[in-house]
């Protein structure tokens, strides 16, 4: 039972990254039509706001230490960072130990920028072309902004901590009943979930509760007829496009924390996410929030090779060709999921009739 | 360089090739006065650096380039000479490879077994050159070293951990100065049984690829040889980068270590996940939980930060030794590009030393001279001791350094300490041994190509 809640709790969070991204790809597709591929690239960007964040509060200016050596045996240069010398160690340290939450401050302005100019300046030219037009052309700007951010930030992953408060993990299984260290999740990973709630909250909200958020979901519906009222429905879906840059961009400043980040971030998790708003049902935001947290759930449990090792058991199956099938079943179960649900249910989970259909 | 390096074997060897290779075809149309492909004529001689530019491991592609640039660079007498002047063998005078000038090109492998034989194959066809060094994962070097001995060149392998590089997949025309995971286990496990006890039960991660099978094989094997049981194995998928949902289940597994078979950024993200679900403040069994990184590397460290404190691993070798050789090689290596070597620039550089070295003393660029004279071949001040060529396998045997994330770490390169180094002998195996394709596996024959 502990092992069952513990995977729960791991397809959350990465449920909730999957959710988050999905959730921007199908505002920008209801809203744009656009398949926007380069959507990974902005959870990418965002994980690097929180690595910039870091690094420009780690400026520091160097002075040479003659009591201690370098390899070289030179005299080793020290490093402060201005913030400590001007604000003292302590709260200079604690502001450079906080760079992860600020860092959602200092990206917002960013993420909206680099949405609207990438809409503006790029996918704007192509809502006209054919689907496959808008991929190609939002595939190739993934690249290269991946390389950019290669080519300023190496390749390899690169740590950016959670803020010293948020370090550890905790005790799950105490409070449900359970033996000590049996059910243990890092508490930044807890954080992500809520976090993560909150901002799917709020983007429904605005969509639901506010004059523009009608207008937007009313231009979702039926484009052409709110073009006729007189709204410039062109400049909303502009806007709508910088939000959803934002939510995949606070989705990628909050997970830097529990996976590094790299350059290949952003592609790792746009394949899955672009499965999750089939799976959902194109152009549903409740679906694309529910399936990213099925399917987050689910790949966690096809990876635990206890489970495996049940239905293997259960299907008599031990060292046979099928086993094996069973044992990679973490690589294939979203796909699998997916044809499932499209073969029963073509729309989606949550897809509507007349919604984005010819 | 007055007295004849042709020997009887030699001779033989190249006649049998040349009838052998007028018989079948190659890949190459070069031209047909040649002996050996890509027989250099004029006054330069070209070497290929095939490593990852670009992926997951570029960054230890870079550094591998700066050591072969380096190399290259005191090969032709440029520079202070680094490893030159404390190199057991006088052969190289500083003046080139055979009165040649060196110069290279490079390619980029993409941690990409395609990729690196289509890059190495390029280098080899349009470039001419005449060896490859170089690469990052033992998927591509077994790749590559494949390719090397269809063509008629030599391969210099550089960082690649698998038993399979010179077990069940070695080449004549290949060569590995890196150690290997078998060597690993055997220095590891006796620190670890000294420092964890010999009652101990582990759970391993794997990389799912030759490397990570071979590791694991034979750490299980070394530990289990001390006492320890291995509760479980879990073949993780390469591209995962998301560890939580493997390392979940080892909470209750009854497991007091996790060994990671991982490298590069996969290792880098499961032991901070596996820090992050508390791992290492866990007691199991009236034991402190701890977690183990078979092979280490300088970069890995940074990129894991605080986590690899007090973790054990293995290397090849550290910028911290304080040998002759060692100390020559930090030091151009640190004055020209302001950091230490990472232990993959440390094996390319050497690499490419003993290839031309080897070169010199056959008085030839023909790979099977250069292989002869590779084969058994003793020498010392490279930085790992006395090292053997072993003739059999083509694997280099020398000491294996012991490491542990240190605890307060004074700078940005000082994340690892030297707890021991192992010597030679502990680390030794026979040729046939099972984990290296027991006496099914063979060199085969050396191949000159043309």
């Amino acid at each position: 039972m502990d092992a069952v809640i513990l995977q729960i709790l791991n397809g959350l969070d990465k449920g909730s990254a999957y959710a988050l991204i999905a959730l921007g790809l199908t505002l920008i597709f209801g809203t744009l039509g656009v398949v926007n591929f380069a959507h990974g690239a902005l959870f990418m960007i965002g994980a690097f706001c929180a690595v910039t964040l870091q690094r420009i509060f780690g400026l520091s200016f160097v002075t040479e230490d003659p009591t201690q050596k370098d390899f070289l045996g030179r005299p080793l240069k020290v490093e402060t960072p201005y913030l400590e010398s001007w604000f003292g160690p302590d709260l200079g340290g604690a502001i450079i130990d906080w760079s992860v939450p600020l860092a959602i401050l200092f990206s917002i302005p960013i993420m909206i920028a680099v949405g609207y100019i990438m809409e503006r300046g790029l996918i704007k030219h192509f809502y006209k072309r054919a689907h496959a037009d808008q991929i190609l052309v939002t595939f190739g700007l993934a690249i290269v902004l991946q390389e950019i951010v290669k080519a300023n930030f190496g390749a390899n992953p690169i740590q950016t901590p959670a803020p010293e408060a948020f370090r550890g993990s905790f005790d799950f299984g105490v409070l449900l009943g359970f033996d000590p260290n049996a059910i243990i999740y890092p508490y930044w990973r807890l954080v992500y979930f809520g976090f993560a709630g909150v901002i799917i909250g709020a983007v429904f909200a605005f969509l639901q509760f506010t004059t523009f958020g009608m207008v937007v979901r009313a231009g979702m519906a039926d484009r052409e007829t709110v073009g006729l009222l007189g709204i410039n429905i062109d400049k909303r879906f502009t806007i709508m496009f910088g939000i959803a840059a934002a939510v995949a961009g606070l989705a990628g400043v909050m997970y830097a924390p529990i996976n590094s980040p790299n350059y290949h971030m952003g592609m790792d998790f746009l394949v899955l996410s672009f499965v999750v708003v089939v799976v959902g049902g194109m152009g549903s935001l409740p679906g694309a929030v529910a399936a990213g947290f099925l399917l987050g759930v689910l790949e966690s449990f096809a990876s635990n090779s206890t489970f495996k090792g049940y239905i293997v058991e259960f299907l008599h199956v031990g060292g046979t060709f099928t086993e094996k099938m069973i044992q990679g079943l973490d690589q294939i179960v979203i796909y699998l999921v997916a044809i499932i649900i499209l073969l029963t249910r073509p729309r989606g989970l949550m897809g509507r009739k007349g919604v984005m259909e010819e | 360089m007055t007295k004849s390096l042709i020997t009887r074997r030699g001779m033989m060897k190249n006649s049998a090739i040349a009838g052998a290779g007028l018989a079948m075809p190659t890949i190459f149309t070069g031209s047909s006065a040649a002996a050996f492909t890509n027989e250099p004529t004029g006054s330069t001689v070209k070497f290929g650096f095939n490593v990852p530019q670009t992926g997951p491991y570029a960054d230890e592609g870079l550094d591998e380039l700066r050591a072969q640039e380096l190399a290259v660079e005191h090969i032709n007498g440029m520079g202070d000479g680094g490893m030159l002047n404390t190199f057991s063998s006088k052969a190289l005078g500083g003046n080139g490879v055979l009165g040649k000038k060196v110069e290279f090109v490079t390619g980029d492998t993409q941690t990409k077994s395609d990729a690196a034989r289509a890059s190495a194959k390029s280098m080899i066809e349009k470039d001419g050159v005449v060896m490859i060094n170089g690469g990052s994962s033992s998927g591509v070097a077994v790749a590559v070293q494949g390719l090397c001995q269809e063509a008629g060149i030599i391969f210099m392998a550089g960082l690649t951990h698998s038993n399979d590089t010179t077990g069940k997949d070695r080449k004549a025309n290949g060569f590995r100065h890196f150690f290997n995971a078998y060597m690993s286990g055997a220095a590891l496990a006796p620190v670890l049984a000294n420092a964890y006890g010999k009652e101990r039960r582990a759970y391993h991660l794997t990389a799912d690829y030759t490397w990570g099978w071979t590791q694991q094989e034979s750490i299980q094997a070394a530990t289990e040889a001390m006492g320890w049981q291995t509760v479980n194995n879990v073949l993780t998928p390469l591209a995962s980068t998301d560890f939580s949902s493997y390392i979940a289940p080892v909470l209750n597994s009854g497991a007091d270590v996790l060994v990671l078979n991982h490298y590069g950024g996969n290792m880098i993200n499961s032991l901070t996940q596996a820090v992050q679900f508390g791992l290492r403040d866990k007691m199991v069994n009236g034991k402190q939980f701890e977690i183990v990184v078979p092979l280490y590397s300088e970069l890995m460290a940074a990129g894991a930060g605080s986590n690899v404190e007090g973790v054990y691993g293995s290397m090849n070798w550290n910028w911290q030794l304080q040998d002759a050789g060692t100390q020559a090689f930090v030091k151009s290596f640190g004055e020209k590009y302001g950091r230490p070597p990472s232990n993959s620039a440390h094996t390319c550089y050497v690499q490419t030393l003993l290839y031309a070295d080897a070169v010199a003393r056959a008085g030839s660029f023909n790979p099977c001279a250069v292989a002869e004279a590779l084969e058994g071949f003793e020498f010392d001040g490279m930085g790992n001791g006395p090292t053997l060529y072993r003739a059999e396998d083509h694997q280099c045997f020398k000491d294996v350094l012991v490491m542990k994330g240190k605890e307060n770490p004074s700078n940005q390169y000082d994340t690892l300490e030297i707890v021991e180094t192992t010597p030679r002998a502990q680390v030794e195996y026979a040729a046939n041994h099972p984990m290296f394709g027991g006496d099914d596996a063979s060199l085969g024959s050396c191949n000159a190509g043309a």
